[in-house]
Protein backbone atom coordinates (compact mmCIF):
# COMPACT_ATOMS: atom_id res chain seq x y z
CA UNK A 1 0.00 0.00 0.00
CA UNK A 2 1.24 3.53 -0.29
CA UNK A 3 0.95 6.62 2.29
CA UNK A 4 1.57 8.68 -1.10
CA UNK A 5 -2.44 8.12 -1.45
CA UNK A 6 -3.24 8.90 2.13
CA UNK A 7 -1.45 12.37 1.81
CA UNK A 8 -2.73 13.21 -1.55
CA UNK A 9 -6.45 12.12 -0.22
CA UNK A 10 -5.22 14.99 2.92
CA UNK A 11 -4.07 18.02 0.46
CA UNK A 12 -7.06 17.24 -1.88
CA UNK A 13 -9.86 17.17 0.89
CA UNK A 14 -8.80 18.29 3.92
CA UNK A 15 -11.98 18.20 6.95
CA UNK A 16 -13.35 15.22 5.06
CA UNK A 17 -10.35 13.10 5.63
CA UNK A 18 -11.43 12.53 9.50
CA UNK A 19 -8.19 10.35 10.40
CA UNK A 20 -5.64 8.49 8.82
CA UNK A 21 -3.06 5.67 10.19
CA UNK A 22 -1.16 2.94 8.73
CA UNK A 23 -0.46 -0.50 10.25
CA UNK A 24 1.25 -3.43 9.21
CA UNK A 25 1.78 -2.13 5.47
CA UNK A 26 -2.15 -1.02 5.07
CA UNK A 27 -3.25 2.58 4.71
CA UNK A 28 -6.32 3.30 6.33
CA UNK A 29 -8.32 6.89 5.75
CA UNK A 30 -11.17 7.53 7.54
CA UNK A 31 -13.44 9.66 5.58
CA UNK A 32 -16.47 11.50 6.35
CA UNK A 33 -19.38 9.87 5.24
CA UNK A 34 -21.17 12.49 3.31
CA UNK A 35 -18.35 12.99 1.13
CA UNK A 36 -18.20 9.02 0.94
CA UNK A 37 -19.11 9.23 -2.95
CA UNK A 38 -16.99 12.25 -3.82
CA UNK A 39 -13.75 10.74 -2.07
CA UNK A 40 -14.92 7.30 -3.75
CA UNK A 41 -14.85 8.85 -7.17
CA UNK A 42 -11.28 10.54 -7.12
CA UNK A 43 -10.00 7.46 -5.97
CA UNK A 44 -11.59 5.92 -8.93
CA UNK A 45 -11.00 8.28 -11.71
CA UNK A 46 -8.06 10.16 -10.98
CA UNK A 47 -4.81 9.14 -13.31
CA UNK A 48 -2.68 9.17 -9.95
CA UNK A 49 -4.52 7.35 -8.20
CA UNK A 50 -6.54 5.11 -10.30
CA UNK A 51 -8.01 2.60 -7.63
CA UNK A 52 -9.94 0.56 -10.67
CA UNK A 53 -10.79 -2.37 -8.20
CA UNK A 54 -12.89 -2.38 -5.57
CA UNK A 55 -11.67 -5.38 -4.09
CA UNK A 56 -14.42 -5.87 -0.88
CA UNK A 57 -16.56 -3.35 1.06
CA UNK A 58 -17.89 -4.33 4.60
CA UNK A 59 -19.11 -3.19 7.72
CA UNK A 60 -17.98 -3.72 11.25
CA UNK A 61 -19.86 -3.10 14.63
CA UNK A 62 -18.60 -0.95 17.50
CA UNK A 63 -21.37 -0.64 19.85
CA UNK A 64 -19.90 1.59 22.13
CA UNK A 65 -18.79 3.85 19.50
CA UNK A 66 -21.23 6.81 18.23
CA UNK A 67 -21.26 6.46 15.11
CA UNK A 68 -20.81 2.87 15.49
CA UNK A 69 -20.75 1.34 12.03
CA UNK A 70 -17.91 1.61 10.33
CA UNK A 71 -18.18 0.98 6.45
CA UNK A 72 -14.91 -0.34 5.13
CA UNK A 73 -14.07 -0.69 1.47
CA UNK A 74 -10.85 -2.07 0.33
CA UNK A 75 -9.35 -0.59 -3.00
CA UNK A 76 -6.81 -1.72 -5.52
CA UNK A 77 -5.21 -0.69 -8.49
CA UNK A 78 -4.40 -2.76 -10.99
CA UNK A 79 -2.14 -0.88 -13.13
CA UNK A 80 -0.58 0.62 -10.10
CA UNK A 81 -0.39 -2.39 -8.22
CA UNK A 82 -1.14 0.28 -4.87
CA UNK A 83 -3.70 -0.59 -2.05
CA UNK A 84 -5.80 1.71 0.07
CA UNK A 85 -8.60 1.27 2.78
CA UNK A 86 -10.64 4.03 2.79
CA UNK A 87 -13.73 4.07 6.13
CA UNK A 88 -17.00 5.86 6.68
CA UNK A 89 -18.38 5.83 9.78
CA UNK A 90 -22.41 6.01 10.16
CA UNK A 91 -25.52 4.82 12.42
CA UNK A 92 -25.90 5.91 16.21
CA UNK A 93 -26.77 3.54 18.97
CA UNK A 94 -30.56 2.66 17.89
CA UNK A 95 -28.95 2.58 13.90
CA UNK A 96 -30.84 5.73 13.13
CA UNK A 97 -28.97 7.27 10.19
CA UNK A 98 -26.97 4.41 9.68
CA UNK A 99 -27.22 5.19 5.85
CA UNK A 100 -24.95 5.77 3.09
CA UNK A 101 -24.44 6.97 -0.13
CA UNK A 102 -24.05 3.63 -2.66
CA UNK A 103 -20.63 3.29 -5.11
CA UNK A 104 -22.53 1.00 -7.40
CA UNK A 105 -21.97 3.66 -10.14
CA UNK A 106 -18.39 4.32 -9.39
CA UNK A 107 -17.59 0.23 -9.41
CA UNK A 108 -20.38 -2.01 -10.84
CA UNK A 109 -19.03 -4.61 -8.27
CA UNK A 110 -19.83 -3.14 -5.22
CA UNK A 111 -23.49 -4.20 -5.75
CA UNK A 112 -23.55 -7.39 -3.91
CA UNK A 113 -21.10 -6.25 -1.36
CA UNK A 114 -23.57 -3.31 0.05
CA UNK A 115 -26.34 -6.08 -0.51
CA UNK A 116 -24.94 -8.12 2.25
CA UNK A 117 -23.45 -5.40 4.51
CA UNK A 118 -27.10 -4.45 3.87
CA UNK A 119 -28.12 -7.53 4.56
CA UNK A 120 -26.37 -8.37 7.39
CA UNK A 121 -25.30 -5.07 9.22
CA UNK A 122 -28.66 -2.98 8.27
CA UNK A 123 -26.78 0.09 6.78
CA UNK A 124 -28.90 1.95 3.78
CA UNK A 125 -27.25 2.24 0.96
CA UNK A 126 -29.10 5.36 -1.25
CA UNK A 127 -28.95 4.93 -4.42
CA UNK A 128 -28.31 1.39 -4.88
CA UNK A 129 -30.54 -0.07 -7.78
CA UNK A 130 -31.88 -3.05 -6.21
CA UNK A 131 -30.99 -3.44 -2.46
CA UNK A 132 -32.69 -6.14 -0.86
CA UNK A 133 -31.12 -9.08 1.40
CA UNK A 134 -28.81 -11.42 -0.52
CA UNK A 135 -27.48 -13.95 1.99
CA UNK A 136 -30.31 -14.29 4.47
CA UNK A 137 -34.32 -14.73 3.41
CA UNK A 138 -36.69 -11.38 3.13
CA UNK A 139 -38.90 -12.54 6.21
CA UNK A 140 -35.76 -12.84 8.60
CA UNK A 141 -35.77 -10.27 11.64
CA UNK A 142 -32.53 -7.91 12.43
CA UNK A 143 -29.40 -7.96 11.06
CA UNK A 144 -27.34 -10.68 12.39
CA UNK A 145 -23.45 -9.16 11.77
CA UNK A 146 -24.66 -6.82 14.58
CA UNK A 147 -23.13 -6.86 18.15
CA UNK A 148 -26.14 -6.85 19.87
CA UNK A 149 -27.61 -9.70 17.68
CA UNK A 150 -27.42 -12.70 19.50
CA UNK A 151 -25.70 -15.93 18.28
CA UNK A 152 -28.22 -18.15 19.71
CA UNK A 153 -31.56 -16.23 18.58
CA UNK A 154 -34.25 -18.00 16.66
CA UNK A 155 -36.35 -16.65 13.64
CA UNK A 156 -39.54 -16.98 13.86
CA UNK A 157 -40.75 -19.43 11.48
CA UNK A 158 -42.76 -18.31 8.94
CA UNK A 159 -46.32 -19.05 7.71
CA UNK A 160 -47.40 -20.83 4.30
CA UNK A 161 -48.36 -17.91 1.39
CA UNK A 162 -51.91 -17.47 1.02
CA UNK A 163 -53.30 -17.98 -2.76
CA UNK A 164 -53.36 -13.90 -2.43
CA UNK A 165 -50.20 -13.47 -1.99
CA UNK A 166 -48.22 -16.16 -3.80
CA UNK A 167 -50.54 -14.79 -6.88
CA UNK A 168 -51.63 -18.01 -8.26
CA UNK A 169 -53.96 -21.20 -6.74
CA UNK A 170 -51.21 -22.66 -4.64
CA UNK A 171 -52.37 -26.47 -6.40
CA UNK A 172 -51.30 -25.26 -9.37
CA UNK A 173 -47.98 -24.91 -7.96
CA UNK A 174 -45.95 -27.98 -7.98
CA UNK A 175 -46.42 -30.83 -7.41
CA UNK A 176 -49.31 -30.88 -9.35
CA UNK A 177 -52.58 -31.99 -8.81
CA UNK A 178 -53.40 -35.80 -8.91
CA UNK A 179 -54.52 -35.72 -12.68
CA UNK A 180 -51.53 -33.44 -14.18
CA UNK A 181 -48.41 -34.52 -14.76
CA UNK A 182 -46.77 -37.83 -16.35
CA UNK A 183 -49.33 -40.69 -15.70
CA UNK A 184 -47.37 -43.80 -16.47
CA UNK A 185 -45.77 -45.39 -12.80
CA UNK A 186 -48.56 -43.47 -11.19
CA UNK A 187 -50.17 -45.26 -8.28
CA UNK A 188 -53.55 -44.83 -6.76
CA UNK A 189 -53.37 -45.13 -2.95
CA UNK A 190 -56.73 -46.71 -1.37
CA UNK A 191 -56.36 -44.72 2.06
CA UNK A 192 -56.45 -41.20 2.33
CA UNK A 193 -57.22 -38.46 -0.29
CA UNK A 194 -55.27 -38.38 -3.53
CA UNK B 1 -55.93 -34.41 -52.78
CA UNK B 2 -56.72 -30.71 -51.46
CA UNK B 3 -53.78 -28.96 -49.72
CA UNK B 4 -54.40 -29.63 -45.96
CA UNK B 5 -52.75 -26.15 -45.21
CA UNK B 6 -55.44 -23.85 -43.39
CA UNK B 7 -56.00 -21.11 -44.98
CA UNK B 8 -55.00 -18.60 -41.81
CA UNK B 9 -54.45 -14.38 -41.90
CA UNK B 10 -51.05 -13.51 -41.04
CA UNK B 11 -52.03 -11.95 -37.65
CA UNK B 12 -53.67 -15.49 -36.37
CA UNK B 13 -49.88 -17.05 -37.18
CA UNK B 14 -48.53 -14.96 -34.45
CA UNK B 15 -47.76 -16.02 -31.03
CA UNK B 16 -48.30 -14.94 -28.04
CA UNK B 17 -44.74 -12.85 -27.33
CA UNK B 18 -45.34 -12.32 -23.56
CA UNK B 19 -41.91 -12.95 -21.76
CA UNK B 20 -41.91 -16.25 -19.84
CA UNK B 21 -40.87 -16.38 -16.36
CA UNK B 22 -38.46 -19.90 -15.66
CA UNK B 23 -37.01 -20.66 -12.20
CA UNK B 24 -33.45 -22.44 -12.66
CA UNK B 25 -32.47 -24.29 -9.56
CA UNK B 26 -31.31 -23.91 -6.64
CA UNK B 27 -31.94 -28.08 -6.98
CA UNK B 28 -31.03 -27.89 -10.39
CA UNK B 29 -27.82 -30.23 -11.56
CA UNK B 30 -25.80 -27.52 -13.08
CA UNK B 31 -26.56 -25.33 -10.63
CA UNK B 32 -24.03 -27.27 -8.29
CA UNK B 33 -27.07 -27.28 -5.39
CA UNK B 34 -26.93 -23.65 -4.41
CA UNK B 35 -27.71 -20.68 -6.62
CA UNK B 36 -31.20 -20.37 -7.82
CA UNK B 37 -31.38 -18.10 -11.24
CA UNK B 38 -34.76 -16.07 -12.05
CA UNK B 39 -35.16 -15.72 -15.92
CA UNK B 40 -37.21 -13.41 -17.93
CA UNK B 41 -36.99 -15.28 -21.08
CA UNK B 42 -37.92 -14.10 -24.99
CA UNK B 43 -38.07 -18.05 -26.89
CA UNK B 44 -35.14 -19.63 -25.80
CA UNK B 45 -32.72 -16.25 -24.78
CA UNK B 46 -32.60 -14.73 -21.71
CA UNK B 47 -33.46 -11.17 -21.34
CA UNK B 48 -33.20 -10.77 -17.49
CA UNK B 49 -31.84 -12.73 -14.82
CA UNK B 50 -31.31 -12.70 -11.11
CA UNK B 51 -29.03 -14.50 -9.52
CA UNK B 52 -29.62 -15.16 -5.67
CA UNK B 53 -27.28 -16.99 -3.72
CA UNK B 54 -27.75 -17.33 0.34
CA UNK B 55 -28.93 -21.37 0.40
CA UNK B 56 -25.56 -22.32 1.99
CA UNK B 57 -25.20 -19.88 4.18
CA UNK B 58 -24.22 -20.66 7.95
CA UNK B 59 -23.09 -17.50 9.47
CA UNK B 60 -19.19 -18.20 8.77
CA UNK B 61 -18.61 -14.39 10.03
CA UNK B 62 -20.33 -14.84 13.05
CA UNK B 63 -19.70 -17.79 14.29
CA UNK B 64 -16.00 -17.04 13.87
CA UNK B 65 -16.81 -13.81 16.78
CA UNK B 66 -17.67 -16.68 19.32
CA UNK B 67 -14.16 -18.84 19.56
CA UNK B 68 -10.44 -18.10 19.82
CA UNK B 69 -8.28 -17.55 16.99
CA UNK B 70 -7.25 -21.17 16.58
CA UNK B 71 -10.68 -22.29 16.31
CA UNK B 72 -11.40 -20.95 13.25
CA UNK B 73 -9.43 -23.02 11.19
CA UNK B 74 -12.21 -25.56 10.74
CA UNK B 75 -14.42 -22.88 9.40
CA UNK B 76 -11.95 -21.91 6.86
CA UNK B 77 -11.85 -25.67 5.39
CA UNK B 78 -15.47 -24.78 4.87
CA UNK B 79 -15.47 -22.08 2.82
CA UNK B 80 -13.79 -23.50 -0.28
CA UNK B 81 -14.53 -27.12 0.32
CA UNK B 82 -12.44 -27.78 -2.71
CA UNK B 83 -9.24 -26.35 -1.59
CA UNK B 84 -9.90 -25.99 1.84
CA UNK B 85 -5.88 -26.17 2.70
CA UNK B 86 -5.45 -22.85 0.62
CA UNK B 87 -8.03 -21.43 3.19
CA UNK B 88 -6.08 -22.78 5.73
CA UNK B 89 -3.07 -21.10 4.61
CA UNK B 90 -4.23 -17.56 3.59
CA UNK B 91 -6.01 -17.52 6.85
CA UNK B 92 -2.91 -18.83 8.48
CA UNK B 93 -0.67 -16.01 6.98
CA UNK B 94 -3.68 -12.92 8.01
CA UNK B 95 -2.94 -13.95 11.86
CA UNK B 96 0.74 -13.83 11.65
CA UNK B 97 0.71 -10.75 9.90
CA UNK B 98 -0.99 -9.08 12.96
CA UNK B 99 1.12 -11.19 14.96
CA UNK B 100 4.40 -10.51 13.23
CA UNK B 101 5.34 -14.08 12.86
CA UNK B 102 7.56 -15.41 10.17
CA UNK B 103 7.40 -19.22 9.85
CA UNK B 104 10.54 -21.08 8.99
CA UNK B 105 11.42 -22.08 5.25
CA UNK B 106 10.54 -25.41 5.55
CA UNK B 107 6.80 -24.25 6.89
CA UNK B 108 6.58 -21.97 4.06
CA UNK B 109 8.08 -24.67 1.34
CA UNK B 110 5.22 -27.30 2.68
CA UNK B 111 2.89 -24.33 2.36
CA UNK B 112 3.42 -24.30 -0.99
CA UNK B 113 3.03 -27.63 -1.64
CA UNK B 114 0.28 -28.42 0.37
CA UNK B 115 -1.45 -25.49 -1.53
CA UNK B 116 -0.81 -25.91 -5.28
CA UNK B 117 -2.00 -29.67 -4.16
CA UNK B 118 -4.97 -28.25 -3.35
CA UNK B 119 -5.60 -25.51 -5.92
CA UNK B 120 -4.96 -28.53 -8.44
CA UNK B 121 -7.93 -30.49 -7.04
CA UNK B 122 -10.39 -27.79 -7.24
CA UNK B 123 -9.17 -27.26 -10.60
CA UNK B 124 -9.46 -30.39 -11.39
CA UNK B 125 -13.10 -30.05 -10.17
CA UNK B 126 -13.83 -27.02 -11.96
CA UNK B 127 -13.19 -28.55 -15.21
CA UNK B 128 -14.25 -31.94 -14.72
CA UNK B 129 -17.49 -31.00 -13.56
CA UNK B 130 -17.97 -28.27 -16.54
CA UNK B 131 -17.16 -30.89 -19.11
CA UNK B 132 -19.63 -33.32 -17.10
CA UNK B 133 -22.39 -30.50 -17.60
CA UNK B 134 -21.97 -30.50 -21.18
CA UNK B 135 -22.13 -34.59 -21.44
CA UNK B 136 -18.58 -35.71 -21.45
CA UNK B 137 -19.08 -37.96 -18.39
CA UNK B 138 -15.35 -39.69 -19.59
CA UNK B 139 -13.17 -36.62 -18.79
CA UNK B 140 -14.99 -36.15 -15.62
CA UNK B 141 -13.91 -39.02 -14.35
CA UNK B 142 -10.52 -39.18 -15.12
CA UNK B 143 -10.22 -35.68 -13.36
CA UNK B 144 -11.74 -37.13 -10.65
CA UNK B 145 -9.11 -39.92 -10.30
CA UNK B 146 -6.50 -37.32 -10.94
CA UNK B 147 -8.32 -35.25 -7.95
CA UNK B 148 -8.31 -38.78 -6.09
CA UNK B 149 -4.56 -38.88 -5.98
CA UNK B 150 -4.01 -35.44 -4.82
CA UNK B 151 -6.24 -36.18 -1.98
CA UNK B 152 -4.48 -39.21 -1.04
CA UNK B 153 -1.34 -36.78 -0.75
CA UNK B 154 -3.79 -34.89 1.55
CA UNK B 155 -5.06 -37.66 3.48
CA UNK B 156 -1.54 -38.76 4.35
CA UNK B 157 -0.37 -36.16 5.21
CA UNK B 158 -3.23 -34.47 7.41
CA UNK B 159 -5.23 -37.15 8.11
CA UNK B 160 -8.54 -36.06 6.11
CA UNK B 161 -9.54 -36.04 2.80
CA UNK B 162 -11.74 -32.92 2.68
CA UNK B 163 -11.84 -30.94 5.92
CA UNK B 164 -8.23 -30.81 6.90
CA UNK B 165 -8.13 -28.17 9.94
CA UNK B 166 -4.29 -28.14 9.20
CA UNK B 167 -3.03 -24.83 9.73
CA UNK B 168 -1.58 -23.43 12.77
CA UNK B 169 -0.76 -20.11 13.72
CA UNK B 170 2.54 -19.87 13.51
CA UNK B 171 2.89 -23.19 11.33
CA UNK B 172 1.31 -26.42 10.50
CA UNK B 173 -0.35 -29.27 12.81
CA UNK B 174 2.38 -31.88 11.92
CA UNK B 175 5.74 -31.89 9.90
CA UNK B 176 5.52 -33.50 6.63
CA UNK B 177 6.07 -36.92 6.29
CA UNK B 178 8.84 -38.65 5.18
CA UNK B 179 7.18 -39.95 1.97
CA UNK B 180 5.58 -36.45 0.99
CA UNK B 181 8.59 -35.76 -1.81
CA UNK B 182 8.11 -38.95 -3.22
CA UNK B 183 4.36 -38.99 -3.23
CA UNK B 184 4.24 -35.90 -4.78
CA UNK B 185 6.64 -36.90 -7.36
CA UNK B 186 4.60 -39.84 -8.61
CA UNK B 187 1.48 -38.81 -8.22
CA UNK B 188 2.05 -35.33 -10.26
CA UNK B 189 2.94 -37.48 -13.09
CA UNK B 190 0.37 -39.68 -13.34
CA UNK B 191 -2.19 -36.96 -12.35
CA UNK B 192 -0.38 -34.39 -15.42
CA UNK B 193 -1.15 -37.77 -17.72
CA UNK B 194 -4.73 -37.63 -16.68
CA UNK B 195 -4.80 -34.11 -17.43
CA UNK B 196 -3.19 -34.43 -21.32
CA UNK B 197 -5.84 -37.25 -22.06
CA UNK B 198 -8.80 -35.69 -20.98
CA UNK B 199 -7.76 -32.34 -22.97
CA UNK B 200 -7.39 -34.09 -25.62
CA UNK B 201 -10.57 -35.47 -25.70
CA UNK B 202 -12.10 -32.65 -25.07
CA UNK B 203 -10.62 -29.92 -27.24
CA UNK B 204 -10.84 -31.99 -30.31
CA UNK B 205 -14.50 -32.42 -29.79
CA UNK B 206 -16.24 -29.71 -32.45
CA UNK B 207 -19.70 -29.83 -29.94
CA UNK B 208 -17.45 -28.84 -26.94
CA UNK B 209 -15.94 -26.43 -28.26
CA UNK B 210 -18.48 -24.31 -30.27
CA UNK B 211 -21.04 -24.59 -26.70
CA UNK B 212 -17.78 -22.75 -25.06
CA UNK B 213 -16.02 -20.40 -27.86
CA UNK B 214 -17.32 -16.54 -27.31
CA UNK B 215 -19.95 -17.42 -25.48
CA UNK B 216 -20.18 -15.36 -22.00
CA UNK B 217 -17.37 -12.91 -23.02
CA UNK B 218 -16.60 -10.38 -20.66
CA UNK B 219 -13.68 -7.49 -21.75
CA UNK B 220 -10.75 -7.23 -18.54
CA UNK B 221 -12.11 -3.82 -17.86
CA UNK B 222 -15.41 -5.27 -17.37
CA UNK B 223 -14.26 -7.42 -15.71
CA UNK B 224 -12.04 -5.28 -12.92
CA UNK B 225 -15.03 -3.53 -12.74
CA UNK B 226 -17.05 -6.16 -11.42
CA UNK B 227 -13.70 -7.00 -8.54
CA UNK B 228 -13.24 -10.25 -10.27
CA UNK B 229 -10.14 -11.80 -9.67
CA UNK B 230 -8.25 -15.15 -10.11
CA UNK B 231 -8.43 -17.40 -13.45
CA UNK B 232 -12.01 -15.68 -14.15
CA UNK B 233 -10.17 -12.23 -14.10
CA UNK B 234 -6.79 -13.42 -16.25
CA UNK B 235 -8.96 -15.42 -18.71
CA UNK B 236 -10.12 -11.90 -20.06
CA UNK B 237 -5.98 -10.76 -20.14
CA UNK B 238 -5.73 -9.05 -16.91
CA UNK B 239 -2.28 -10.40 -15.51
CA UNK B 240 -3.24 -10.56 -12.07
CA UNK B 241 -2.23 -13.04 -9.97
CA UNK B 242 -1.38 -12.21 -5.92
CA UNK B 243 1.59 -14.89 -6.49
CA UNK B 244 3.00 -13.07 -8.72
CA UNK B 245 2.09 -9.41 -8.45
CA UNK B 246 2.59 -9.50 -4.50
CA UNK B 247 4.37 -12.39 -3.54
CA UNK B 248 3.79 -14.50 -0.33
CA UNK B 249 5.74 -17.53 0.83
CA UNK B 250 8.29 -18.70 -1.58
CA UNK B 251 6.75 -17.58 -4.93
CA UNK B 252 8.91 -15.19 -6.03
CA UNK B 253 12.13 -17.85 -5.48
CA UNK B 254 10.09 -20.22 -7.70
CA UNK B 255 10.56 -20.29 -11.65
CA UNK B 256 6.79 -19.99 -13.20
CA UNK B 257 4.42 -18.65 -15.89
CA UNK B 258 1.08 -16.96 -14.81
CA UNK B 259 -1.25 -17.89 -18.05
CA UNK B 260 -3.42 -15.22 -19.13
CA UNK B 261 -6.34 -15.70 -21.24
CA UNK B 262 -7.02 -13.09 -24.36
CA UNK B 263 -11.35 -13.19 -25.06
CA UNK B 264 -12.82 -13.66 -21.48
CA UNK B 265 -14.73 -16.59 -22.81
CA UNK B 266 -15.74 -19.77 -21.63
CA UNK B 267 -13.03 -21.63 -23.18
CA UNK B 268 -10.35 -19.61 -22.42
CA UNK B 269 -11.46 -19.48 -18.60
CA UNK B 270 -11.28 -23.24 -19.17
CA UNK B 271 -8.11 -23.48 -20.83
CA UNK B 272 -6.44 -21.37 -18.10
CA UNK B 273 -7.45 -23.53 -15.53
CA UNK B 274 -5.74 -26.88 -17.18
CA UNK B 275 -2.95 -24.48 -17.97
CA UNK B 276 -2.58 -23.26 -14.45
CA UNK B 277 -2.64 -27.30 -13.02
CA UNK B 278 0.47 -27.77 -14.64
CA UNK B 279 2.39 -24.51 -13.60
CA UNK B 280 1.04 -25.64 -9.80
CA UNK B 281 2.49 -29.24 -10.45
CA UNK B 282 5.71 -27.25 -11.33
CA UNK B 283 5.37 -25.38 -8.42
CA UNK B 284 5.13 -28.66 -6.64
CA UNK B 285 8.30 -30.17 -7.91
CA UNK B 286 10.68 -26.97 -7.27
CA UNK B 287 9.31 -26.67 -3.59
CA UNK B 288 10.03 -30.25 -3.07
CA UNK B 289 13.19 -30.19 -4.02
CA UNK B 290 14.10 -26.81 -2.32
CA UNK B 291 12.35 -28.25 0.80
CA UNK B 292 14.51 -29.45 3.66
CA UNK B 293 14.08 -32.76 5.05
CA UNK B 294 13.86 -31.71 8.39
CA UNK B 295 14.16 -29.16 10.61
CA UNK B 296 10.81 -27.22 12.49
CA UNK B 297 7.79 -26.45 11.21
CA UNK B 298 6.85 -24.03 14.05
CA UNK B 299 7.63 -20.57 14.59
CA UNK B 300 9.51 -19.87 17.76
CA UNK B 301 7.28 -17.91 19.34
CA UNK B 302 5.82 -19.74 22.61
CA UNK B 303 2.49 -16.77 22.03
CA UNK B 304 0.84 -18.73 19.83
CA UNK B 305 3.01 -22.24 19.62
CA UNK B 306 1.51 -24.65 21.43
CA UNK B 307 4.36 -26.41 24.11
CA UNK B 308 5.49 -29.82 23.07
CA UNK B 309 3.62 -32.27 24.60
CA UNK B 310 6.72 -33.89 27.17
CA UNK B 311 7.13 -30.25 28.26
CA UNK B 312 3.43 -30.28 29.08
CA UNK B 313 3.34 -33.25 30.98
CA UNK B 314 5.88 -32.99 32.99
CA UNK B 315 6.60 -28.85 33.96
CA UNK B 316 4.97 -26.31 35.40
CA UNK B 317 5.15 -23.78 32.68
CA UNK B 318 4.47 -26.26 29.89
CA UNK B 319 1.18 -26.85 31.57
CA UNK B 320 0.04 -23.51 32.31
CA UNK B 321 1.14 -22.27 28.76
CA UNK B 322 -0.77 -25.01 27.16
CA UNK B 323 -3.77 -24.79 29.18
CA UNK B 324 -3.39 -20.52 28.39
CA UNK B 325 -3.56 -21.09 24.72
CA UNK B 326 -6.02 -23.52 24.75
CA UNK B 327 -8.60 -21.67 27.07
CA UNK B 328 -8.45 -17.75 26.40
CA UNK B 329 -6.35 -17.99 22.97
CA UNK B 330 -3.51 -16.89 21.65
CA UNK B 331 -3.60 -12.91 21.94
CA UNK B 332 -3.26 -10.93 18.87
CA UNK B 333 -2.62 -7.34 18.87
CA UNK B 334 -5.27 -5.22 18.93
CA UNK B 335 -6.05 -3.15 15.49
CA UNK B 336 -7.45 -4.49 11.96
CA UNK B 337 -5.17 -5.79 8.80
CA UNK B 338 -6.47 -7.25 5.18
CA UNK B 339 -4.36 -10.05 4.38
CA UNK B 340 -4.90 -11.56 1.14
CA UNK B 341 -3.72 -14.81 -1.14
CA UNK B 342 -4.60 -16.78 -3.98
CA UNK B 343 -7.42 -19.18 -3.68
CA UNK B 344 -8.27 -21.06 -6.23
CA UNK B 345 -10.78 -18.51 -7.33
CA UNK B 346 -9.16 -15.79 -6.76
CA UNK B 347 -8.04 -13.56 -3.81
CA UNK B 348 -9.17 -14.61 -1.12
CA UNK B 349 -9.20 -11.93 1.58
CA UNK B 350 -9.02 -12.05 5.48
CA UNK B 351 -10.18 -8.40 7.37
CA UNK B 352 -9.46 -9.48 10.44
CA UNK B 353 -10.35 -6.43 13.36
CA UNK B 354 -8.62 -7.71 16.94
CA UNK B 355 -9.10 -5.94 20.31
CA UNK B 356 -6.20 -7.84 21.66
CA UNK B 357 -8.15 -10.54 23.26
CA UNK B 358 -8.32 -14.02 22.25
CA UNK B 359 -11.09 -14.15 20.63
CA UNK B 360 -11.38 -12.01 16.97
CA UNK B 361 -13.69 -8.86 17.02
CA UNK B 362 -14.54 -9.40 13.56
CA UNK B 363 -13.44 -11.99 11.09
CA UNK B 364 -14.69 -10.81 7.29
CA UNK B 365 -13.65 -13.50 4.73
CA UNK B 366 -13.84 -11.40 1.23
CA UNK B 367 -14.74 -14.73 -1.11
CA UNK B 368 -13.86 -14.75 -4.92
CA UNK B 369 -16.60 -16.56 -5.73
CA UNK B 370 -18.57 -13.83 -4.54
CA UNK B 371 -18.12 -11.15 -6.74
CA UNK B 372 -17.25 -13.51 -9.58
CA UNK B 373 -20.82 -14.78 -8.92
CA UNK B 374 -22.32 -11.39 -9.02
CA UNK B 375 -21.56 -10.44 -12.35
CA UNK B 376 -23.19 -14.23 -13.71
CA UNK B 377 -26.29 -11.77 -14.37
CA UNK B 378 -23.77 -9.53 -16.83
CA UNK B 379 -22.73 -12.36 -18.89
CA UNK B 380 -25.98 -14.69 -19.42
CA UNK B 381 -28.11 -11.52 -20.84
CA UNK B 382 -28.46 -12.09 -24.18
CA UNK B 383 -27.49 -15.27 -24.39
CA UNK B 384 -29.65 -18.62 -24.78
CA UNK B 385 -30.74 -20.29 -22.01
CA UNK B 386 -28.63 -23.42 -22.89
CA UNK B 387 -25.32 -21.30 -22.22
CA UNK B 388 -26.23 -20.98 -18.79
CA UNK B 389 -24.91 -24.06 -18.08
CA UNK B 390 -21.25 -24.08 -19.20
CA UNK B 391 -21.16 -19.96 -18.11
CA UNK B 392 -22.22 -20.85 -14.91
CA UNK B 393 -19.60 -23.97 -14.55
CA UNK B 394 -16.81 -22.24 -16.02
CA UNK B 395 -17.15 -19.52 -13.29
CA UNK B 396 -16.14 -22.39 -10.46
CA UNK B 397 -19.09 -20.94 -7.92
CA UNK B 398 -18.11 -22.70 -4.49
CA UNK B 399 -21.41 -22.34 -2.83
CA UNK B 400 -19.60 -22.57 0.75
CA UNK B 401 -17.02 -19.29 0.12
CA UNK B 402 -19.95 -17.62 -1.74
CA UNK B 403 -22.47 -17.93 0.82
CA UNK B 404 -20.35 -17.68 3.88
Amino acid sequence: MSERVLQVLKDKFGDAIVETHSAWGDDTAVVNASQWKEVCAFLRHDPQMGFDMLVDLCGVDYPDRDPRIEIVAHLYSVARRHRVRVKARVGNAEMASAEIDSITEIWPGADWFERETYDLMGVTFKGHPDLRRILLYPEFEGHPLLKDYPANKTQPLIPYRTEEEAGVPLDKLAPFRADEGMSFGRRVWSRGES
Amino acid sequence: MEAIDLDLDENELELPAEPMHLNMGPSHPAMHGTVRIVLELSGETIVKSDVQIGYLHRGFEKMCERGTWAQVFPYVDRLNYVSPMLNNVGYALAVEKMCEIQVPDRCQWYRMILGELARISDHLTCTGAMAMELGAFTPFLWFIKAREMVWDILEEETGARLTHAFGRIGGMAQPPTPALKEMCRVALSAILKLVEDGEGMLLKNRIFIDRLENIGNISGADAIALSWTGPCLRASGVAYDVRKCHPYLKYDEIDWDMPVGKNGDNLDRFLIRLAEIRQSARIILQSCDRMADDGPVHAKDPRVILPPKSNVYTTIEGTIQHFKLIMEGAKVPAGECYSYTEAGNGELGFYLVSDGSGTPYRVRVRPPCFPITGGLSKLINGNMLSDIVPTFGSLNMIGGECDH
